[in-house]
């Protein structure tokens, strides 16, 4: 059994009811997921993405047995979630972005002890990974800090420390970087990297923002209206939305449009333009030859916009 | 480093996971303990008018529906006894609404530990001792002044009444806390049968019309908490002529009140839909 999360058809379906006139109700079904099948084996650290309403956050609350599927067949590390809830608590670890488990009105080491009895982790292998934690997503001085005075960030970095001192076999991020600055982001994406390659952590991850998807995952699946769109490399992706990256260079002085093989000129606004060019083509050339043949003086690569690609992707019908 | 395998450890049980949780919030509140010693002494005093209202009627009239006033004490304290211990353990539950409005169940049901003991842990503060302290003091005076023929049955009876009631009463607020699941804003039906119930309890069934003894007897069966066994303490006739036998059954009552109450739990939690962000 080394597929630890294994998804076959699984529905959710929501009845939601709205107010239609003074006494009138209205029932409407939303299918937030909608035959969603796949497979994560052990080890693995997947990008799951989609846009805002895809159905992410509803398929984690049913990896971890909050939410009861409606239709279809869950196992995670071979237990049915929401029928074994609390047995398979000890072998996973699950970020709100959105929502702390940590307590409020005390001490963040507090929240650290409790998750210590709790979870009857052995006195030794708390103490190695709280110390790890510490050190490696920066805690130390945070300590002692009630959780309502730490920032954003901070309460962040103590979530996810929160959800892997019980050694889980899988960790759910629900968009665990919402929010964080650059050094913020970088240090989680390390942390998450090393926790991977270490101790074979199986990690599923939402996220909006695609660098997290670029450093982090070889994997990506793309859901959009409860369905699954694409499964497959990153790289891949971009062929599947036929996206494309954004070169802007900044010239000397104004200047027809620039010619360069492979890209075109999308706008012009002064001595600036942008120029876009497929997101699996090297920029490298394509920087060479403006360089030579114009006047350059700066220039920066934009990537594409996930939401942009997955909108572009999406007919309809999966891509693969 | 390899993956070191840690036995995975059984979930704590509901009363480890209850002292746990209800430790963290005594601990929250700790830094406010000056409004703590407060909170405790309006509770008792706010729940205490209660009993000073019987005291008063009772200084115009020598008895009400036929019971004295130590026999008044008598199912007061019995019945505030009985709430109190349910309150004590499980009064906060009624604030499941809240959180299944706002979606937070959900980080309580990632924790490796019984939910329905994490929720009625919730908010624990000590202060919910105060209405309990009430019962028991009532309760106390109430024995002292009785003039009952005591038999070794009815002694029993006594501890038994109050731990089958404390059951029954538990099983209402979990039944109440699991229709909270469908409408959010049940809370005020469940207490107008917690609170209301036990208010109820406080008076001789004779002061209520029947209709409302028989509703409390068959339907929602609050009768068992302390009526029926005290009247056969108190040996005085059970309304509606029922069999007197019926004052030993409340342990069999409570198991089967707490029995369905799991069950809807059960249903409740499994129905829990959490919020779209
Ligand atoms: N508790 C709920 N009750 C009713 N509808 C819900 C509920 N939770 C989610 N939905 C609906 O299900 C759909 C999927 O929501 P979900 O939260 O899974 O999206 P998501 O992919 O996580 O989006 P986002 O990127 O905005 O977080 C949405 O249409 C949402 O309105
Ligand atoms: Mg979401």
């Amino acid at each position: 059994m080394s597929d630890l999360i294994e998804l076959d058809g699984v529905e959710k379906v929501f009845e939601v009811r709205r107010k239609t006139g003074r006494l009138r109700r209205e029932k409407r079904e939303v299918r937030a997921v909608d035959g969603i099948s796949f497979r994560v084996p052990r080890g693995e650290m997947v990008g799951y993405i989609g846009p805002n309403g895809a159905g992410k956050s509803t398929t984690i609350k049913m990896l971890t047995g909050i939410l009861t599927p409606s239709a279809g067949r869950l196992r995670v590390a071979g237990l049915d979630p929401s029928r074994e809830r609390t047995k398979l608590a000890q072998r996973i670890g699950v970020v709100f972005g959105q929502r702390t488990t940590l307590w409020w009105d005390l001490p963040l080491y507090d929240s650290y002890k409790l998750a210590h009895r709790m979870y009857r982790i052995p006195d030794a292998r708390f103490r190695e990974n709280l110390d790890r934690c510490v050190e490696l997503l920066d805690l130390a001085s945070l300590l002692d800090v009630p959780v309502r005075q730490l920032s954003l960030g901070q309460r962040m970095r103590g979530d996810i420390a929160a959800a892997l001192l019980h050694d889980p076999d899988v960790l759910y991020l629900d968009e665990p970087t919402i929010g964080l600055d650059v050094i913020s982001k970088a240090k989680v994406r390390q942390f998450l990297r090393d926790l991977n390659a270490e101790r074979a952590t199986t990690i599923l991850l939402t996220t909006h923002d695609l660098t997290d998807i670029e450093q982090l995952c070889k994997r990506v699946m793309v859901i959009d209206h409860g369905r699954l769109m694409y499964d497959g490399a990153l790289a891949g992706l971009h062929e599947a939305g036929e996206s494309e990256r954004t070169l802007v260079v900044d010239l000397e002085r104004e200047l027809p449009p620039v010619q360069a093989e492979g890209a075109r000129v999308v706008k012009v606004e002064g001595p600036r333009q942008w120029l876009a060019f497929p997101a699996s083509a090297s920029a490298a050339p394509l920087v060479a030859h403006i360089a030579q043949a114009y006047p350059l003086v700066d220039l920066s690569v934009r990537e594409p916009d996930i939401e942009a690609v997955i909108a572009r992707m999406y007919d309809g019908r999966p891509l693969y | 480093m390899a993956e070191t395998v840690t036995e995975r450890r059984p979930a704590p049980g509901v009363w480890a996971t209850y002292r746990m949780i209800a430790g963290m919030w005594i601990r929250s509140t700790l830094a406010y303990r000056a409004s703590f010693v407060m909170m405790l002494v309006g509770n008792f005093l706010v729940t205490a008018f209660d009993f000073v209202v019987i005291a008063l009627m009772f200084s115009q009239v020598r008895s009400l529906g036929g019971y004295s006033f130590a026999e008044v004490a008598f199912l007061y304290g019995t019945s505030t006894t009985a709430f109190g211990l349910a309150n004590a353990v499980l009064g906060s539950i009624d604030k499941l609404g809240a959180r299944i409005r706002d979606g937070t169940l959900d980080t309580l049901l990632v924790r490796p530990a019984p939910v329905l003991a994490q929720v009625a842990a919730d908010r624990f503060g000590l202060q919910r001792l105060g209405r309990l302290l009430q019962g028991v003091l009532v309760l106390a005076g109430s024995l002292l002044s009785l003039h009952v023929h005591w038999t070794v049955l009815k002694v029993l009876l006594v501890p038994v009444m109050l731990l089958s009631g404390t059951a029954i009463f538990c099983a209402v607020f979990v039944a109440g806390a699991a229709f909270q699941f469908w409408a959010q804003d049940a809370a005020e039906v469940q207490s107008a049968f917690t609170y209301g119930g036990q208010t109820l309890l406080q008076y001789p069934p004779t002061v209520f019309a029947k209709d409302m003894v028989r509703g409390v007897t068959f339907v929602l069966p609050l009768a068992f908490v302390n009526w029926l066994p005290a009247l056969y303490v108190l040996g005085r006739p059970y309304p509606l002529a029922l069999p007197a036998w019926l004052a030993f059954t409340p342990p069999l009552v409570a198991a089967a009140c707490l029995t369905l109450a799991g069950q809807a739990w059960r249903v409740g939690i499994r129905s829990y839909r959490s919020t779209g962000s």
